[in-house]
């Protein structure tokens, strides 16, 4: 008998331990182990050329044609393409990483419209496009399976991981077929071109700088992030905190999963220990969970920056915060194939081809919500489609092809 | 949370029952969920006041609800994997059907219950009548209404429902003293939790834990067993139906709430000390398990702990409790009851602690620890059987 109670209350121990692990060690360790993990962070993801390069772009005025973002450019270098010239219809090739969230389930339906126009056009014949759900090893296989069987004319991929996927594309560069990427990059330069916004540095600084200029000094800032590991979203993440760090605001991050249950959660109890001046978020799903959470707490919105998504701006302008909707550019999908349009016609296209990215300030919210009245809370303001066919019904009903 | 005592009145004896409950298994939930409510308080005093403990109720109450529902298929031997898809299902249903007409609230509810219950007679059929093991029945359900979910949805967010539905898990009685604001989710939460204890001591309840104990005894002493374990997959996807519609007030519509809840439901059941493979365990402390679980996270929250280590956490409890849970079921099959010592090994019909003027859920722990007519010698058989 005695023993088994010593067995138990061994058990209640340990159980009592971890969880007091948990609180006894929190006010030595806190400070510090959060430090260790921002100066690993930042070795890791921050990149002082490139964010100087962002930084730079962000005051640029764009070439190309006006009330056109998807065709303007920023500082590029221009690169022949007359070798891929023909004529008749070709066949695309889409390797797409996923449409696993809203803003590429928007994009994806701009692409198709787009698609749409170039087949009635007689530019494209066909486009032939493998979702690899969010996995290296799918989409290889997809690049490798439309080398081998896809008879393609033009390989559009839409990388998956940076690294993972560079094989691949050299291999798909090899065939001698022109080759596109856009949205996250790859480490070799044998595309024709690659197509993205400016980046996330310049999103983490354009929101970064807002939330200093509102916050007074020694105001609290909760960072809320969707996950870790993916370099677009760490490098958003790597420009604000360092600018936050540099300027006197206490910031403190999250991982959400963009799971507004969760975001709600850590919001109240950031409420509850104290006060939130600024909301600091690396993507805008679930914004409108996080502005609930002031909400149903009782205490002043906060100032806020979250995504060109409808819902957030649909609350932005319903409760008057002060916010921005930082963008990243989701017209960004009608490009590959209207640069594939310019490659086979053996026109000049940017090398490295950077659309314009600027966010949306309270100035224009009310033109942004106009202007997409109708459109379902997913959809993003600056989807750059208006002028396509099947507007705006397409949009609004978002059946995904 | 109860403090129950298991011997005639004198102080002592009380008190010592009272600390044997505690480091029982079905007891030591309550010990850890204190233990962690005391660490948070000492960590932010605030979270101590009235109106901010409340506030954790309100939003730990959709957790426990489906941690009550996944109590009932685990006692009765098999697990529901859907609980989290068939939330998130709900919260996507809500979002869509209602819209913002809030006319629709109570049509588009009682299609939610119904869909519910269609959901888990599914299930439940498909492991009575077709055999399917229950982890692989509700996996499949799991990704077929999240396959279903997302592409009715294309994986984004449609809008959430009118603000009056949304009031259920959103808003509450405002204005009273202490609490100031008394959330309809806690409502909501005291009710289920009230008519699973009356459930779980109707002869029906005690059926379904002596099925989880032994299917063979059960079915001999005239159980329909197929319908008594259809029964607790409606029951399961019925409360994840009711956890669905407060979150969608809570939170809103996102495809993404609900995901995970059932491993959160089921770490929270193991937690309460409820035996996984069936036939031991208390409704209350598989509730008090999903409040020590959130405890546990907003502990971490408070502690400034990264959010990354938090399935680590959960993984590390499951495993210190089932390991718990097991010490106990050794102890049993040599005759020695460890939570109740006083009690002979030899099981009574009726559970000894009838005859004393014991608080009605420790008769029902009692009842449901050792439902009356199994001998101990038959545990061999249970244990083999593992975790079908």
């Amino acid at each position: 008998m005695r023993r088994r109670y010593a067995v138990a209350s061994a058990m209640v121990g340990a159980l009592a331990l971890i969880a007091l692990a948990g609180c006894t060690t929190d006010p030595n360790v806190a400070a510090p182990s959060d430090d260790a993990g921002t100066t690993e962070e930042a070795v890791e993801w921050f990149d002082q050329e490139l964010y100087d390069k962002q930084y730079a772009e962000r005051s640029v005025v764009p070439e190309g044609p006006e009330g056109q973002p998807w065709l303007q450019y920023i500082n590029a270098e221009m690169t022949d393409t007359s070798a891929y010239a023909g004529t008749g219809a070709k066949k695309a090739c889409f390797a797409n990483a996923s449409i696993s969230n809203p803003w590429r389930q928007t994009g994806w339906i701009t692409m198709n419209q787009q698609l749409q126009v170039l087949q009635e056009a007689g530019v494209i014949s066909e486009m032939e496009t493998r979702d690899a759900q969010d996995s290296d090893d799918t989409q290889i296989a997809d690049i490798d399976y439309f080398i081998n069987e896809g008879n393609c004319d033009i390989f559009i991929i839409s990388p998956n991981s940076t690294a993972a996927m560079t094989p691949a594309v050299e291999r798909a560069c090899d065939t001698g077929k022109p080759v596109v990427v856009f949205d996250r990059g790859v480490q070799t330069d044998c595309p024709v071109t690659f197509i993205h916004p400016i980046g996330g540095f310049a999103w983490g600084i354009d929101t970064a700088e807002f939330l200093i200029e509102e916050l007074e000094p020694g105001s609290k800032v909760v960072a809320l992030r969707i996950l870790p590991g993916v370099d677009v979203l760490e490098q958003r993440w790597a420009a604000a905190e360092k600018l936050f760090s540099e300027n006197d605001i206490e910031a403190v991050d999250y991982f959400t999963g963009a799971d507004p249950a969760e975001i709600k959660k850590i919001i109240s109890d950031e409420l509850a220990k104290g006060d939130v001046d600024g909301v600091w978020m690396d993507a805008g799903d679930g914004a409108v969970a996080a502005i609930e959470a002031f909400e149903d707490a009782g205490v002043d919105y906060p100032v806020m920056t979250g995504e060109d998504e409808m819902s957030f701006l649909r609350k932005w302008k319903e409760t008057g915060l002060t916010g921005l909707a930082p963008v990243y550019s989701n017209f960004q999908w009608r490009t590959p194939l209207l640069a594939a349009q310019k490659i086979f016609a053996g026109e000049e296209i940017p090398k490295e081809w950077v659309l314009p990215q600027s966010p949306i300030t309270a100035e224009e919210v009310d033109q942004y919500l106009e202007a997409n009245d109708g459109m379902p809370d997913g959809h993003y303001a600056k989807f750059g489609g208006e002028d396509l066919p099947g507007y705006p019904q397409v949009w609004q009903d978002r059946v995904i092809p | 949370m109860s403090a129950a005592t298991t011997g005639q009145p004198t102080a002592g004896q009380r008190l010592a029952g009272f600390g044997r409950m505690l480091v029982s298994p079905r007891g030591a939930v309550f010990l850890l969920l204190i233990v962690l409510l005391v660490a948070i308080a000492l960590l932010n005093p605030s979270f101590a006041e009235p109106s901010q403990f409340i506030r954790f109720v309100q939003r730990v109450a959709p957790v426990a609800i489906v941690a009550i529902g996944q109590y009932f298929v685990i006692v009765g031997g098999e697990f529901d994997l859907s609980m989290g898809s068939v939330v998130t299902a709900q919260v996507v249903i809500a979002g869509n059907l209602i819209g913002q007409d809030e006319a629709k609230s109570l049509p588009v509810l009682a299609f939610m219950l119904v869909f519910g219950a269609f959901i888990g007679l599914i299930n439940g059929l498909i492991v009575t009548l077709l055999k399917v093991p229950s982890f692989i029945a509700t996996l499949g359900m799991m990704l077929a209404l999240l396959g279903a979910t997302l592409y009715w949805t294309g994986g984004a967010a449609t809008g959430n429902p009118a603000d009056g539905f949304r009031e259920i898990g959103r808003g509450g009685i405002r204005g009273l003293p202490v609490i100031e604001i008394l959330p309809w989710s806690v409502v909501v939460l005291a009710v289920v939790l009230l008519v699973a204890i009356w459930f779980a001591r109707r002869p029906f309840g005690r059926t379904i834990i002596a099925l989880g104990d032994n299917p063979t005894t059960a079915r001999y002493s005239g159980t329909r067993n197929w319908w008594v374990k259809t029964s607790t997959f409606i029951i399961s996807s019925l409360s994840a139906t009711v956890a669905g519609v407060l979150l969608v007030g809570y939170a809103g519509v996102h495809p993404s709430v609900g995901r995970g809840y059932e491993f959160t439901a089921i770490t929270a059941v193991v937690l309460g000390g409820v035996v996984l493979g069936g036939g031991r365990g208390w409704v209350v402390a598989a509730a008090a398990g999903a409040f020590a679980l959130e405890a546990l996270f907003t502990l971490l929250n408070f502690a400034g702990v990264p959010s990354t280590y938090r399935d680590a956490v959960q993984g590390a409890i499951i495993i210190i409790a089932v390991a718990y849970a097991a010490t106990t079921v050794r102890a049993r099959r040599k005759g020695r009851a460890l939570e109740a010592p006083t009690i002979p090994p030899t099981p009574s019909p009726e559970p000894a602690p009838q005859t004393s003027p014991a608080p009605a859920e420790e008769q029902d722990a009692a009842a449901s620890a050792r439902p009356a007519p199994i001998p101990s010698t038959q545990r061999a058989d249970n244990e083999t059987k593992g975790g079908s």
